[in-house]
């Protein structure tokens, strides 16, 4: 009876309110809009049969035949994987680094990481508004020490979506390689080196295989929130900046159109699922390689 | 491997600085005495003072305040006993349904669980305000809890438990006197987790509230969409330092707590 209650109340709770509002989502998606349009009246009570028989593809084809969607999915996709990139070529070394210290720094060093993550998400985007903008420190300083002559516009850009992208998610990209090189056998490199490998063929040849488990998960923890986000471009980006879920947010609260903004939010459920699926995949093949 | 090359001095050197300086340089330009945020006109804490005189912020961050202390309370409840069947459960119907359900809302775009609770809201014809922002942040927060709280689980010696149990203790003594202690440090972290996921949250919330809560992340939300003000510089400034004070204070006291553990273990092994 104890038991019941103990996995129950829980599992209750997520099927209410994390399960049944996906089924919501997919049956408005595929609703129309002349019934969905607020008040919204979702008729569930009709029955299943009467639900189904309403269902059609509209806004899904709707979809298709706007090409801001599919510029939007696109230009999602290119952003989060050219910051993922970036993330790693930054925070690898960083990591990289935090492993070869000495180890009673260690502690700190994780903890200076970490410490980012508890602060404002919200707060450490707006940092970089007065930092890029085109009155801002860094054109300041640019012009100061001479480089430039002209203020560089980069506040609006995607260089600044890019720069806030990185900027947020790095401790992401940092915690599970600076895990997987913690782990690393210094003695494998000492071998490698005693058996004529240079340093850099070593770090080719051991480090980074070895590490492998570490960038893997990493990128995928920031490719997968970068590719739904929605305050980094609409703060950093500008209008210019099409991102799926800034499109999402604004089809929903300035164009109020339910439907379409369910379809969009379905479309990019469905390119998730393959990352996040691999992403799994992944640490299960870490868990069992350490198991 | 303890030597650091001047390579690796360097990109520490630049990582911190790439993490702090824009921080910094907010918490710096809080105090700017000028209106506009970058040009330098001396010092001044007058921004400080304006927004201790703005009713609005001070209402939504008591809005705020009061759904994250609710909502996290509830998480960390409702986290410790899915991490508890997760990990203790055993098999039951709708296991793997379970832990996905744990997990997906971990990897979930905001704006997609934002607006399926906002479907189901209005589905159901609930009023929206600070009792809906606290059921959606419950939701994604015990999700966080619960993975805290099971790595924890995963890692004990269960036979503590079992010898409680053998000495006559029943499942729930032996849950409230010797489970509970031991992953004490989880539940507590994870309570704080949800707490700041909760307090940092701007579009779950944008999308769960009504017209009657606003919560202050979605106030810094609607000033900051205009561009940079000094009286924003002066609030982030204070949650930055709320944040780091209690993050520095945590870790002191978990370090402190895993050392007690550790000697107490070590005594109860030598017994």
């Amino acid at each position: 009876m104890r038991r019941f209650v103990l996995i129950s109340v829980p599992y209750l709770w997520l099927l209410t309110l994390f399960l049944i509002p996906f089924v919501i989502v997919f049956k408005i998606a595929l609703s129309d809009a002349a019934l969905a349009i607020p008040p919204y009246m979702p008729t569930m009570k009709d029955g299943l049969s009467a639900m189904f028989s309403q269902l059609d593809f509209e806004n899904f084809v709707f979809l298709t035949e706007d090409d801001l969607y599919w510029k939007a999915y696109l230009s999602s996709l290119k952003i989060a994987f050219i910051s993922t990139v970036l993330t790693l070529l930054l925070g690898y070394p960083i990591a990289y680094a935090m492993a070869r210290a000495p180890h009673e720094w260690r502690a700190t060093l994780m903890m200076l990481i970490i410490l980012p993550f508890w602060t404002s998400f919200l707060i450490r985007v707006y940092a970089w508004v007065g930092i890029l903008s085109t009155e801002g420190l860094l054109n300041r300083f640019l012009f100061w020490i001479g480089a430039i002559r002209e203020p560089l516009m980069i506040l609006n850009t995607s260089t600044a979506v890019y720069i806030g992208i990185v900027y947020t998610y790095i401790p992401f990209m940092i915690l599970p390689i600076y895990a997987a090189l913690e782990r690393l056998d210094a003695s494998l490199i000492e071998a490698a080196e005693d058996l004529g490998c240079s340093r850099m063929k070593a770090f080719w040849l051991i480090t980074i295989p070895l590490s492998k488990g570490g960038i893997i998960a990493g990128c995928f923890l920031v490719f997968i929130p970068a590719l739904g986000e929605f305050v980094i471009p609409s703060l950093l980006g500008g209008s210019g900046t099409l991102m799926i879920g800034k499109v999402l947010f604004e089809e929903f609260f300035s164009n109020r159109d339910w439907p379409v903004a369910s379809a969009v939010a379905v479309i990019l459920l469905i390119i998730l699922i393959i990352p996040i699926i691999l992403f799994q995949r992944n640490e299960q093949r870490q868990q069992e390689a350490e198991g | 491997m303890n030597r650091l090359s001047s390579f690796n001095v360097v990109s520490l050197t630049f990582g911190f600085a790439f993490l702090y300086l824009p921080m910094l340089i907010l918490v710096i330009y809080s105090f700017n005495k000028s209106k506009l945020v970058t040009v330098w006109a001396g010092f001044s804490t007058k921004w400080y003072g304006e927004l201790l005189n703005n009713e609005a912020f001070l209402d939504a961050a008591w809005v705020t305040l009061k759904v994250a202390v609710i909502s996290s309370s509830i998480a960390t409840v409702l986290g410790t006993m899915a991490a508890y069947t997760l990990v203790r459960g055993g098999r039951f119907f709708g296991r793997t349904l379970f832990s996905g359900m744990i997990y997906a809302p971990l990897v979930m775009p905001e704006v997609i669980t934002g607006l399926s609770l906002l479907l189901l809201f209005i589905g159901v014809g609930m009023d929206r305000g600070v009792m809906t922002i606290v059921l959606a942040h419950t939701t994604f927060s015990m999700c966080f809890v619960s993975v805290v709280v099971s790595s924890r689980l995963a890692t004990f010696d269960r036979s503590l438990e079992e010898a409680a149990l053998d000495l006559g203790a029943s499942p729930f003594q032996a849950f409230r006197l010797i489970t509970l202690p031991i992953i004490a440090p989880a539940v507590v972290s994870g309570w704080l987790l949800a707490f700041t996921l909760s307090l940092d949250d701007l579009v779950i919330a944008s999308f769960a509230t009504g017209p009657s809560a606003t919560t202050l992340p979605m106030k810094i939300w609607s000033s900051v969409r205009l561009g940079v003000s000094p009286e924003i510089n002066a609030l982030s400034s204070i949650l930055i330092g709320l944040v780091a004070s209690g993050v520095v204070i945590a870790s002191l006291a978990s370090k402190r707590n895993s050392v007690r553990l550790r000697f107490e273990e070590r005594t109860a092994e030598r017994l």
